[in-house]
């Protein structure tokens, strides 16, 4: 399964939310406001480093771009706009909006 | 004579996700014509709108980094970030966009961090706050 998380973790809890129900082979992808949570040091990189010990975590390089955030936590991967459609095709997609 | 009525603008969405930051800083600049004392303050995810380097070119969507940036232009010079919000998020206060030029020294102005306390202070003094 793909969860795709769009909220900032500041303002919102899906990321959070979604930790519960994340499974063995699935697949997290930040984009919009939720590649935030990629941005080391904050007090909710936590929450992405949890992800991080069992699953991938994908962030859009466009939205990372347009937020100006040019360092990331370590494990995270940048994903272009034609892997986004990859990751979709290959997974069951869950959307925290 | 009456004294300038006081508005604070307070911006406390990340840019981008949605449309809020934008009507902010249109309304910063209705604003900014009245003769009033305004101030503009950063807080919660509104100071992700102060992080350099924002290209939202690959988005198809204008950014808005250049009219922040001209705010001392048009004698906006109130400006404040949130101390507590930049710490939550890893970013320094050196870190954030300037937002113009003063005017005799041509010196960059930065955005003051201001802590809870005086924010809450500011905001107890204002006679109208406008909160995006």
């Amino acid at each position: 399964m793909l969860h795709t998380i769009n909220k900032s973790p500041f303002e919102s809890s899906t990321l959070q939310d979604c930790i519960r129900f994340i499974s063995k082979d699935d697949v997290v992808l930040l984009f919009e406001d939720g590649v935030y949570a990629a941005h080391p040091g904050s007090n909710k990189s936590a929450l992405t480093e949890e992800i991080l010990k069992n699953n991938k975590v994908y962030a859009l390089q466009a939205d990372l771009k347009a937020r100006g955030i040019d360092a990331l936590i370590e494990g995270v991967e940048t994903a272009d706009y034609d892997m986004f459609v990859d990751l979709v095709e290959e997974h069951t997609v869950q959307a925290w909006l | 004579m009456a004294e300038e009525h006081k508005l604070m603008l307070i911006i406390r969405k990340a840019p981008h996700g949605s449309i809020y930051v934008h009507e902010a800083i249109e309304v910063m600049f209705i604003m900014a014509t009245f003769d009033m004392k305004l101030s503009i303050v950063f807080l919660d995810d509104g100071v992700f709108a102060l992080k350099p380097g924002q290209d939202t070119s690959e988005l198809g969507i204008k950014g808005f980094s250049a009219s922040l940036g001209a705010l001392a232009f048009w004698d906006v010079t109130d400006v404040y970030v949130d101390e507590q919000s930049l710490k939550d998020r890893n970013i320094c206060t050196d870190e954030v966009i300037s937002y113009g030029e003063d005017e005799d020294t041509d010196e960059k102005l930065f955005p003051t961090p201001l802590s809870t306390d005086e924010l809450k202070k500011m905001m107890q003094d204002q006679d109208s706050v406008l909160s995006f």
